[in-house]
């Protein structure tokens, strides 16, 4: 290969610029908390933690602030849920396509991608209308009051789990995909019936990939917007409660003090996988 | 009997994915193109026609925002693919292989965190009081305080960094595959260094190339928090109207067709892209 100095040099710094340009609003995101000052903006006032542990307005702290703190519960018990629901249809989905011989099993598949590519906000629109419908209509039959298919946690979760089954689905069929069929075949051979097979074999095998789709499942839960803005109800998860407090209230440190929160929480998230992923390897 | 239970156990598991697929994919997207095709004529009394469409056809605004969204997000993606080349080429054949795993990881890293607060990030960089036009003052660029925001260079840049890790992945895992040898090769055949770019290394990565573009273009057009964050009131962005008709107007038949429209533009400008560079749905974005 052509080695040319001052390219390699360019190159170098290209690459450096990109990775500057990633880093930049997640820095300026997350050194506002620390600055004492009631705005999110330069000059620099001093270093505090006022805006995670203040208890008193109007530097109220993250920890303190009652509506951040609600927000950031219905965020977990979504995630919660929706990491679990995914995680396992993504695993039956996973045997499905891997294991099971069937007609329009291309289609199928590609069907199982759709969900990723479409726009959030019409994937949220859609599971709204479909519920409001079956709510109206269940009403007016039978008089019946079916709280949960009108906006609120349930259809929050429903609209999350759409496409994050997508994401668990292709996570744990790869993972799947890469187990050597001799080794449940030796196990059959032994004598194992199928449940013993699959709890001493095949769900071992899967366990990174289960832990890992679980924590992709509940980050993205924890971080969606656009599908959750559409079927939100009184029960407002932090990203809606924290975008509300932007436009309403506008921008102020106790905001990066949660995205600088969030950002830890991420990062342990990342730790947890990569090390999960690490001991699949040893294995 | 052991073919009776090979079917059962297909159908046990077949159970979750149907009702998943049909329930909260093929059934609500079936539901809102039938509300797109109702027209209300008083409380409770419905038509049924193209009245929704007709509407957003003779309406400038709308047919103006959804042209300008699709052609924003064509900008979009050509920029993220230009800006993301380089830099996948440079983790998957470039970078030592120590270097190559982090590089990687810092790439997602934009990913681990909530779209909401990269967009937050941007807004206290770009604004009027903003961290860059205080920058830009001190060294005495500018004399006064300027508003990055609220312009479609920022949207558009916004939109770039939101989408730039989906367009890197699928390029890094098929640029990781190419051998070597055959950029090697094309040297020693005497072509030169743009010659091997445009005839072997493209070529090559093309499947990247496609996946990443498709994602990308859908992600994009279906953005809905950049967008009004970064462009404020003026950004114009499609989905902002579909909400608009949902939230705001409380008009579901109009907003059902605009949601239809969305998608059916979409889907065709990916399927056209397909046409054009003779790739298969199932052969880029369903492989990885």
């Amino acid at each position: 290969m052509i080695k040319n100095p001052v390219f390699t040099l360019a190159y170098r710094c290209y690459i450096l610029a990109f990775f500057l340009f990633l880093a930049a609003p997640l820095a300026a995101a997350g050194m506002f908390a620390f600055n004492d000052s009631l705005f999110p903006a330069l000059p620099w006032q001093g270093f505090t933690l006022d805006w995670f542990f203040n208890d008193t307005e109007p530097k109220l702290g993250m920890f303190h602030d009652r509506r951040l703190l609600r927000g950031l519960y219905y965020s977990f018990i979504i995630a919660s849920c929706v990491s679990l629901m995914s995680v396992f249809v993504g695993t039956c989905n996973a045997f499905l396509f891997t294991r099971g011989q069937f007609p329009g099993k291309g289609v199928l598949y590609i069907l199982m991608v759709v969900p990723l590519v479409i726009p959030g906000v019409i994937l949220g629109i859609s599971i709204l209308v479909l519920a409001s419908t079956i709510a109206n209509g269940v009403e007016e039959a039978y008089g019946w009051e079916w709280d949960f298919l009108r906006p609120g946690l349930p259809l929050v979760v429903l609209g999350q789990f759409s496409f994050v089954t997508t994401i668990t689905s292709l996570v744990i069929t790869a993972r799947l995909q890469k187990l050597d069929f001799s080794l449940e075949e030796a196990a059959f051979n032994l004598g194992a019936k199928r449940l013993r097979v699959l709890r001493t074999i095949t769900l071992p095998f899967l366990k990174p990939a289960l832990i890992a789709s679980g924590l992709v499942a509940f980050l993205v839960s924890f971080e969606n917007f656009n599908t959750t803005l559409m079927v939100v109800g009184s029960e407002a998860p932090l990203t809606v409660t924290m975008f509300d407090r932007m436009v309403k209230v506008g921008s102020t440190p106790v905001l990066n003090a949660v995205s600088f929160f969030l950002m830890i929480g991420s990062g342990i998230l990342a730790l947890a996988m990569v090390f999960a992923q690490r001991n699949s390897k040893s294995e | 009997m052991d073919k009776d239970i090979k079917r059962l156990s297909l159908i046990l598991l077949m159970a979750p994915f149907a009702l998943w697929i049909l329930l909260l994919i093929i059934i609500p997207h079936v539901g809102i193109f039938l509300l797109s095709l109702r027209e209300k004529i008083s409380y409770k009394e419905f038509t049924y026609g193209l009245g929704n469409y007709i509407e957003f056809l003779n309406e400038p605004i709308y047919w103006n925002t959804l042209l300008r969204t699709g052609s924003m997000s064509l900008l979009v993606t050509i920029l993220a693919l230009l800006i993301g080349f380089p830099v996948a080429y440079y983790i998957a054949k470039v970078a030592r292989k120590k270097s190559k795993g982090a590089l990687f990881l810092l790439c997602l890293l934009p990913l681990w965190v909530s779209e909401l607060i990269r967009t937050f990030g941007w807004i206290l960089l770009l604004r009027e009081t903003g961290v860059v036009s205080g920058f830009l003052q001190t060294i005495g660029i500018i004399d006064q305080p300027v508003e990055f925001l609220y312009n479609d260079v920022t949207v558009i840049m916004g939109l770039v960094y939101t989408v730039m890790l989906f367009m890197i992945v699928p390029l890094v895992s098929t640029l990781d595959g190419m051998d070597d040898a055959m950029v090697e090769a094309g040297y020693n055949l005497g072509g030169s260094g743009f010659t091997v770019l445009r005839r072997i290394i493209i070529p090559y990565a093309m499947p990247g190339i496609v996946a990443g573009s498709i994602v990308v273009f859908m992600l994009a057009a279906g953005s809905y928090l950049t967008p009004i964050l970064l462009g404020g009131k003026n950004s114009s962005w499609f989905t902002e109207q579909i909400y608009d008709q949902f939230i705001t107007r409380y008009n579901w038949e109009s907003g059902a067709a605009f949601g239809f429209l969305l998608l059916a533009f979409t889907s065709i400008v990916v399927w056209l892209g397909l046409r054009l560079t003779g790739q298969s749905l199932a052969t880029t974005v369903a492989k990885d």
